[in-house]
């Protein structure tokens, strides 16, 4: 069964990361960088991508004639998805465990930052046999 | 440009394929090196049968092309290494007392392995007996190819730690290791049949090829009962394939389907095979769902379904099985032949059985009887709820419609 762990980071969470101690972030993106090997070689992984700076983003609609109609993203917006990764595994507990894993990313000081994780299952099921 | 493999030599490759696998296993007892090595002749084969002609003896010749790279290839490590191969290599001479015909099934047994976890086991039984590629696998589960590889490897890396003998399994082993086995293609045939997830050319082959291994399995162990009463129910299944959904790719209950669609081939193949393996002794779980869904796929119109002997089948499966999907079946069964009521009781015993607790099959279930019973309100209600719980995008698709449906006919659209 395939899951999406996606971590969300508070608005501000990109300039405070960027404020870290040199070493921190350097930790930091070390474990992420072996957090995605490790899951490679265990058979898991799906795929996995980080995303850039919510500054950057926009919020398109359609307008009248099918046009695009750009907005800066609404400041008033607390959470955004900063990156995300989709795993196969055997059951919800696995996927829990790898999200685990995620949560305890080193901070400041490597302290784990045990952000939360939000766990869902990918619609990927094979359909039952209905009378 | 360089000719071809025809057909017919492909077709045999493929079936020679695990045999040389078994063979080389067994004399070299190394797993991963055995599987390059037999991969690296089958290139072989494939680059020099259409320019020399079929070999006289197409098996000897791939074992031999595969020994010779084995040999190569332990040369060039270290003299520690080629010390315990030796030693390995007389052990397994001595265990090898099983016939030629048997190494494709010991190494479906190795493959399957109950040590191994059900995606390893899949995903290992497709690359060394199913022979496909890496990449093949991959694609049917939609995962990138470097993830499976690392998955079989693992899976052959747990094979060798574990020290699983290269031979049959005992005699008291046997029947629950063939259960192993058989679970495993069962899973395999699952995945494939009918889904809208992604490449379904690719998932549908897997079907293919879960049916074309449990008859390679009927071949070798033609008097079980329980791998005849598999293929049958995979064949009956099967048949329904080309029914079971809808143009873009939407579910269609067995009830609502085109029958002119099934394939009467298949459905003539499963019921000879069911028909004989039920007049011979021992009846298991496998050959009742066969003889159930041979029942379902006999009946012209959905009217003339025989639902009295198929709730009379569904007895013994539930007191042989202890699943309570079994009894979910069961009270449709039973709805069909006593009354939505008696179904829907059936439904609130369920309720009690913390399996099934959150499982969209006892709402999807449940909403379908309380439906024919004319309670449309209840219905809609466990229609969403099953919809809300399934991880199938085309059944929610199917649950979410059929909610509409009847919210739209009881006026409250």
């Amino acid at each position: 069964m395939k899951y999406i762990l996606m971590m969300n980071c508070p608005s501000t969470g990109y300039d405070t990361f960027g404020a870290w101690p040199k070493k921190d972030i350097q930790a930091h993106i070390g474990f992420m960088k072996s957090f995605i090997k490790a899951l490679r070689e265990s058979g898991e992984l799906v795929s996995a991508e980080g995303l850039a700076d919510p500054k950057q983003a926009k919020m398109v609609r359609a307008g009248k004639n099918g046009a695009p109609i750009t907005d800066g993203v609404f400041a008033e917006a607390k959470e955004f998805l900063a990156g995300y990764w989709i795993i196969d595994v055997e059951s919800p507990e696995g996927a829990y465990a790898i999200a685990a894993r995620a949560s305890a990313a080193p901070g400041p000081g490597g302290t784990p930052l045990n952000m939360s994780i939000e766990v869902r299952q990918v619609m990927s099921g094979p359909p039952d046999e209905f009378v | 440009m360089a000719k071809r493999l025809d057909d017919h030599s492909e077709h045999l490759l493929r079936e020679l394929a695990p045999q040389a696998l078994g063979a080389i296993i067994r004399r070299f007892r190394d797993f991963s090196a055995a599987e390059d090595a037999v991969q690296e002749a089958l290139v072989a084969a494939a680059m020099q049968w259409p320019e020399e002609g079929l070999p006289e003896n197409p098996r000897g010749w791939l074992i031999q092309v595969a020994s010779r790279r084995m040999t190569d290839l332990q040369r060039s490590e270290s003299a520690r290494r080629r010390r315990e191969t030796a030693a390995a290599v007389y052990f397994g001479y001595m265990a090898a007392k099983e016939t030629e015909q048997d190494d494709t099934l010991i190494l479906l047994f190795m493959c399957c392995h109950p040590a191994l976890s059900t995606s390893s086991a899949i995903a290992l039984t497709l690359r060394a007996v199913g022979g496909l590629t890496t990449a093949e696998i991959a694609n049917a589960f939609l995962v990138p190819e470097a993830t499976m590889a690392q998955r079989i490897s693992r899976a052959k890396q747990s094979i060798k730690s574990s020290g699983v003998p290269f031979r049959l399994p005992t005699e008291q082993e046997r029947a629950q290791r063939l259960g192993a086995v058989l679970h495993v293609l069962y899973l395999i045939f699952n995945e494939g049949y009918v889904s809208s997830v992604g490449p379904q050319l690719q998932r549908r082959d897997l079907a293919s090829e879960a049916i074309r291994l449990t008859r390679a399995v009927h071949a070798l162990l033609p008097y079980n009962g329980d791998v005849a009463g598999l293929l049958a129910l995979l064949l009956l299944t099967d048949a329904r394939r080309a029914a079971r959904t809808g143009p873009d790719g939407e579910l269609i209950p067995l009830t609502k389907q085109d029958r002119t669609l099934w394939d009467q081939e298949e459905i003539r193949e499963g019921v000879a095979l069911i028909s004989a393996t039920l007049s011979s002794g021992s009846i298991g779980a496998y050959q009742l769902q066969a003889a159930i869904a041979a029942l379902h796929d006999e009946a012209p119109r959905v009217e003339e379904t025989d639902w009295l002997q198929i709730l009379a089948l569904y007895e013994p499966l539930k007191r042989m099985s202890d699943n309570p999907m079994v009894t979910l079946n069961y009270a449709i069964a039973a709805a069909m032949v006593h009354g939505t009521r008696k179904g829907l009781e059936l439904l609130d015993e369920l309720d009690g059985d913390g399996r099934l607790a959150g499982n969209h099959r006892l709402n999807a279930v449940r909403a379908h009887l309380l439906e024919m019973a004319g309670d449309q309100q209840a219905a809609i209600a466990h229609y969403q709820a099953a919809a809300g719980r399934t991880a199938s995008e085309p059944e929610r698709n199917y649950l979410l419609t059929q909610a509409a449906r009847l919210r739209e006919s009881s006026g409250n659209a």
